[in-house]
């Protein structure tokens, strides 16, 4: 590989095109660049995303009609287990963190993550995560418990053979990679903010990323407590579920939720985030109450950890418990539609440019609002009764976490494809893929709420005729596949832009945010020289702050300023790659699959996690640039 | 790469304190998971019948004393005292090693005295609970031993202050756990 400086000077040029993409396989294997691993990390979340959506599609060919057959129960189980499990732990948590990988340094003007070895790291052993928990297919054992797994359903007597331990382990060892994720994040924005980046003047992407980062390392450790003793009671035989040793299962709801409900957060937080930095380049206002947002995100993150017993309404803890966290939960929608007018608010009266972004951005505030109307509906107590278990909970969930984060990740994917790449997308094909998905997610959900409300159980596989509930289902059959008829035009649009994409150029969007000031694909450094900041949103005043290094000069004939050099007036020091981050997932890839029964696979596992260890320790960051 | 930070805190600090943070929820759970449960065995040994005050008392002491270790071991990289780090790197994780096989009889102990950890709710939640610390010393002990043999070798010297001093934090923080532990398991009993 070559020295820092060389690659300085290699990818330092107008011609840095190649920064990001080139190289071999071996190169991205080793890659600790953050642009790289986020590109990892989509892909890898994409595919996830799509395996997930068949299983989804999968169990509504099962419901399109009445006592179908097309599903066996037990297979059915599996499916919405799988299709659960895989969109919540490996394609929407890899996907926002794609988005953190590629979009959190350039925006607080830094040249990598703070860790970029334990950030490869992550990605690693998030892949081999998601890839054991596929070795259930094969072997015909996926788990069949829900993405919650209750005990004591999922007990050794109620689940035996492999699939629960499938579920434990697979969480348990990318758990380790969120967790090492959520300290790398944190300690990034944190501590690399280029001079005069405070926080109050950090984009919202940012701080909702910060804020995730921060419930990330607070929920994931009771969870991972809980896999834990889920492991145990059914591997060694302890008791921590078990009633008859005289435990109380309801320890697991408790520890799944308190978990659970931050992870919800963890999951629509970022989407939040992208739409407050969408919606103001789009209307070419800055953010309407910026500090009114930020506080409002750091609120649902704090209220997020008081609410999860609304989960578990209908266990029985009594009025008093039940209606502390109903009113907990009510008070989120506070925070939440404090967001909701801002964004309206940043909008009204500015220049609307409705592009594929700001479709998505635009879609969200509606969607997530309707799911936000219909989760305060079940806060409280003796509605969730009549609602809880029915679809109509399905129907909720989905327009938040699909009308939500997904319409929020696809809006941020058309936002930062450009910067990714350098190459523009075709606005028409996009809009296509807005509205076939819009028209496809209402179809599908929306009917949901009604079979709900008419009694439709979750989680069962089949219903009977003559319920009211044959029209709904099939229309919801319908909506589901028209979202791989949705998915047509994405990737058409992605053939073009490989094939003839225009140039995007640094700033094809007029943006106000630091990464649009750097060259798109952005070079392996990121920033030639770090940039300063003055003030928020600091492209949209590009000329009033002479001396600050970055300000820069206009392109001639362009509105749109170009801010960084060509080249770095210093050979930039960059991290080396380094294959110890994989050698060490490997290790915890070994353990894990050992765990299913093979004592010396676990040890040999250890043996090879250790060396991973010590080789990542001993080895220099920088090897050629000094 | 790594120059001066916003916070002026090095990363690698900034991260400890970050880990430690993450770690907190994850005894906090551990031990919650303990007391709930206590006192609500269905059948026996009773942790009463069992726990051996005195002898955890004097592991205990010994584990305490490690961080008295780890803290002059500390000072003398901190001064370039090359014998006082090579002496003091040696003892702290020694004394981790000590408490380690200290709770190792006591494991043993428990198991011939009809304690297996699938016995009751107390095997159940104890083993887990203490053995996840006794993990976590394993663990430093690894790191101050590598951090001693660095030393041995000539290669640690003031100018792996930091790294010494992010090893203390967490060996530190084990101990503080052990304390909360030692009096929820064996003074409460």
């Amino acid at each position: 590989m070559a020295t820092a400086e060389a690659m300085a000077r290699d990818h330092g040029g107008a011609d840095h095109a190649g920064g990001t993409y080139a190289g071999g396989l071996w190169s991205w294997i080793t890659t600790v660049d953050h642009k790289r691993i986020a590109i990892l990390y989509f892909v890898t979340g994409f595919l996830f995303f799509l395996i997930a959506g068949i299983e989804g599609q999968l169990l509504r060919v099962q419901l399109a009609r009445p006592d179908n057959r097309f599903l066996d129960p037990d297979l059915y189980n599996q499916l919405f287990t799988m299709h659960g499990t895989t969109m919540v732990f490996f394609a929407g948590m890899p996907l926002i963190v794609a988005f953190f990988n590629f979009v959190v340094p350039l925006q607080i003007g830094a040249r990598d993550v703070a860790f970029p070895r334990l950030n490869a790291f992550s990605y690693w052993i998030f892949l081999f995560g998601g890839l054991f928990m596929y070795a259930s297919v094969p072997l015909r054992a996926m788990p069949d418990g829900g993405w919650f797994a209750y005990m004591p359903l999922t007990n050794i007597e109620y689940s035996p053979g492999l699939g629960m331990d499938f579920y434990v382990l697979a969480l348990l060892a990318s758990g380790v990679g969120t967790i090492a994720g959520g300290v790398n994040f944190f300690v990034t924005i944190l501590n690399m903010r280029a001079p005069g980046m405070t926080f109050m003047r950090m984009p919202l992407f940012t701080w909702m990323a910060l804020i995730v980062s921060i419930l990330i390392l607070l929920a994931f450790p009771p969870f991972t407590v809980g896999l834990v003793f889920m492991m145990f009671d059914r591997m060694f035989g302890t008791h921590f579920f078990d009633a008859a040793a005289g435990a109380d299962p309801v320890l697991w709801q408790h520890l799944f939720w308190v978990f659970g409900h931050p992870e919800v957060y963890i999951l629509i937080l970022p989407a939040l985030g992208i739409v407050s930095d969408v919606i103001p380049a789009f209307s070419r206002k800055s953010l309407f109450g910026y500090p009114v947002v930020v506080f409002s995100g750091v609120l649902i993150a704090f209220l997020g950890f008081g609410v999860w017993v609304h989960h578990m309404f209908s266990v029985g803890l009594g009025p008093v418990v039940n209606a502390v966290f109903s009113g907990a939960t009510m008070l989120i929608a506070i925070p939440t539609g404090i967001k909701i007018f801002n964004w309206i608010a940043t909008m009204w009266g500015g220049q609307i440019r409705f592009t594929t972004p700001m479709l998505f951005a635009i879609g969200l505030v509606a969607m997530f609002t309707i799911g936000g109307l219909s989760g305060v509906m079940h806060s409280s107590p003796p509605s969730d009764l009549q609602q809880t278990d029915t679809y109509f909970v399905v129907a909720h969930f989905h327009y938040v976490l699909f009308g939500g984060l997904i319409f929020g990740l696809f809006s941020g994917f058309y936002y930062w494809f450009p910067k990714a790449t350098g190459r523009l997308l075709s606005e028409r094909l996009g809009k296509a893929h807005f509205w076939l998905t819009f028209v496809a997610f209402n179809l599908t959900f929306f009917p949901m709420h009604f079979s709900g409300l008419l009694g439709q159980p979750r989680r069962t596989f089949t219903y009977a005729s003559g319920l009211g509930l044959d029209l709904f289902n099939l229309l919801s059959t319908i909506g589901a596949f028209l979202f791989t008829v949705a998915f047509v035009p994405l990737l058409l649009n992605l053939w073009r832009a490989w094939r003839r994409g225009e140039a995007a150029g640094p700033n094809p969007w007029d943006a106000p945010t630091l990464e649009w000031t750097t060259a798109s694909p952005p070079p392996h450094y990121n920033f030639a020289v770090v940039p300063k900041v003055d003030r928020r949103d600091p492209l949209w005043h590009p000329y009033v702050a002479p001396g600050l290094g970055w300000a820069g000069e206009l392109e001639p004939g362009g509105a749109s300023p170009r801010l960084q050099p060509d080249h770095p007036p210093a050979p930039v020091h960059m991290p080396d790659p380094s294959y110890w981050p994989l050698v060490m997932a490997f290790g915890m890839g070994l353990m894990t699959v050992g765990a299913l029964g093979s004592l010396a696979l676990v040890l040999c596992g250890l043996a090879v996690t250790l060396v991973g260890l010590f080789g990542w320790a001993f080895e220099p960051p920088e090897r050629g640039g000094h | 790469m790594e120059g001066p930070t916003s916070t002026g805190i090095p990363h690698r600090k900034l991260a400890m304190w970050t880990f430690i943070g993450s770690e907190c929820m994850l005894f906090g759970t551990l031990i919650a998971t303990y007391m709930i449960y206590r006192g609500r065995n269905l059948v026996g040994p009773y942790p009463d019948e069992l726990l051996n005050i005195p002898f955890i008392t004097v592991t205990t002491f010994v584990l305490l004393m490690s961080s008295l270790m780890m803290v002059l071991a500390l000072s003398a990289v901190q001064r370039g005292d090359a014998k006082g780090t090579r002496i003091w790197l040696f003892m702290t994780p020694l004394f981790g090693l000590i408490f380690l096989g200290g709770q190792y009889y006591e494991f043993n102990h428990f198991v011939h005295e009809g304690l297996p950890l699938s016995k009751n709710l107390f095997s159940s939640t104890f083993f887990v609970l203490t053995g996840t610390h006794g993990a976590h010393v394993a663990g430093g002990v690894l790191w101050l031993g590598t951090l001693w043999l660095r030393a041995m070798g000539g290669k640690l010297d003031a100018r792996h202050t930091e790294t010494v001093e992010i090893a203390g934090l967490y060996w530190h923080f084990v101990d503080v756990v052990w304390i909360v532990l030692f009096t929820l398991i064996y003074l409460l009993v």
